[in-house]
């Protein structure tokens, strides 16, 4: 996690939605804002006006283990 | 060159690391307690809203947090000491001339940044750096801080007090203009000065200076009488000229203390022992870390102190050659311990000492244990290197106690994770 990235479109996010932290890809499209799965199980999350949502911080490395 | 010091002070510290991860609590009553989750410590300002004053026993206050669900949480001293890094850190990426004052506080000196001012450039550069210094802290750490900025730290506070008060202000205040100054130190109570206690301020007011304003016209001969040259230093301060600088390098300290009031009362040896002993390891940890050693130990242990019957005992040892050695220590320590402890006794609290601390310096002893002594500052340094990869505490000396929930171990029900120290404890996003 970086927090310092600038949140811009395509970047894999963590987002705070309703109090839960979440991980989803950014996308902005023609004036919308939206929250991308990567997994199909979940759906995508549009953000709009009032919406209780910010952006937690910018995912900048994955570790893993193979 | 004019001074300008900024205070950069982080809002209601503890409670925003508790939300930096857990972003339920946005919004909602919020305190952080003490040790042994006595009082508290950090109120959220939804919680300082229904009533909970700064220090107030959490028993006392049973009925607002059940009436307004208030969050209750233990202090979590290893996220705290994290975050307060992390947001010292982003600071000091606009200026090497900080001084960590506190956990939550940093003083600037942003003198330079006033000169270049007068060279030219638009007002307002000020408090804009002020408002980027807040707004890059807030993004890149998830803590809220608030700016006051003024040309002496004594001044400097009170422009923070007031940054925090002021929502207009959007937490930053720059205090200034001589008129400005003026008008707020006329509405700053001589309690809320920095330096000013308690019992200062009783005196003042029986001379009927109450204002910051009032104390700042007091001439300096009348101050001397009143409050020696602190005061002295104190008044020109709230004139504007600078008194204190900014002490970039942390004075070491002359001496550590480690101790701790208990969780239950105990009267066993070896539980007191086992404290003892574990409160010995932490400070010979940190005299270490500062590369110190020290002369003198002194061990107490007390009864509580609002029973009746109320014992405190020390014992010291004096050591001819200052030592920051762990096993060393600990042996003095047991020694003191044995003269003080009395069967029967309830201990509520112990602690340890270190005094007449001096540079830890190369090896010099007499002629035998030339040898020991190298290796027992090895086997230091791995330990210490080894605790501070993979936590604290992982390896330690067995008379500490070697089980977790000792009588005398503080009690925090309400501790969240180590988010951001401990793999186990990473926050989980899905």
């Amino acid at each position: 996690m970086d927090r310092s990235l600038e949140p811009v479109d395509k970047k894999v996010v963590i987002a705070v939605v309703n109090g839960e932290l979440t991980v989803k890809r950014l996308r902005k499209m023609n004036g919308r804002i939206v929250l991308m799965p990567e997994n199909k199980d979940y759906h995508e999350i549009e953000l709009i006006d009032g919406m209780d949502c910010e952006i937690w911080g910018v995912v900048a490395h994955v570790v893993h283990t193979l | 060159m004019k001074s300008i010091f900024a205070l950069v002070d982080c809002n209601n510290f503890y409670v925003s690391c508790e939300r930096v991860f857990n972003p339920k609590l946005s919004g909602r009553p919020v305190i952080v307690l003490s040790n042994n989750d006595g009082c508290a410590v950090a109120r959220s300002e939804e919680a300082k809203a229904i009533g909970i004053q700064m220090g107030a026993p959490a028993f006392k206050i049973r009925h607002l947090i059940n009436a307004h669900q208030v969050s209750v949480f233990s202090s979590n001293y290893a996220l705290y000491g994290d975050m307060s890094q992390r947001v010292m850190q982003t600071v000091s990426r606009f200026t090497n001339q900080i001084e960590i004052y506190s956990i939550d506080e940093a003083f600037l000196d942003l003198s330079g940044l006033q000169s270049r001012r007068h060279s030219g450039q638009p007002p307002g550069t000020l408090i804009d750096h002020g408002r980027k210094i807040a707004a890059t802290v807030e993004q890149w750490t998830g803590i809220p801080v608030s700016v006051g900025i003024a040309p002496t730290k004594t001044l400097a506070k009170i422009a923070n007090r007031l940054a925090k008060k002021l929502p207009s202000k959007n937490r930053v205040l720059e205090l200034i203009d001589p008129a400005d100054i003026q008008k707020t130190l006329e509405k700053t109570r001589i309690k809320d000065v920095w330096g000013i206690g308690r019992q200062y301020s009783d005196r003042l007011k029986k001379y009927g200076i109450t204002t910051a304003r009032a104390l700042s016209q007091i001439d300096e001969r009348g101050v001397q009488k009143l409050m020696g040259i602190n005061g002295v230093r104190i008044v020109k301060e709230l004139q504007g000229i600078p008194c204190y600088q900014l002490e970039t390098q942390p004075a070491p300290r002359k001496g550590i203390t480690v101790s701790r009031t208990f969780r239950t009362e105990i009267n066993g040896f070896n539980d007191l022992k086992t404290a003892i002993v574990a409160y010995t390891s932490q400070g010979a940890e940190k005299l270490r870390t500062q590369r110190s050693a020290t002369h003198m130990m002194l061990v107490f242990a007390a009864s509580n102190r609002f029973k009746s019957h109320y014992t405190f005992h020390t014992a010291t040892a004096h050591l001819a050659i200052p030592t920051n050695d762990t096993p060393e220590l600990i042996h003095h320590a047991d020694q003191c311990l044995q003269e003080i402890y009395k069967p029967g006794i309830l201990y509520k609290k112990a602690g340890v000492i270190f005094k007449d601390l001096v540079c830890e310096s190369p090896i010099q002893t007499g002629l035998f244990d030339m040898q020991n002594k190298k290796r027992c500052r090895r086997l230091m340094q791995s330990m210490d290197m080894i605790n501070s990869k993979m936590g604290s505490g992982t390896i330690k000396y067995a008379a500490a106690g070697l089980v977790p929930g000792q009588k005398w171990q503080p009690l925090s029900r309400q501790r969240s994770p180590a988010y951001t120290t401990n793999w186990d404890h990473l926050p989980k996003a899905v």
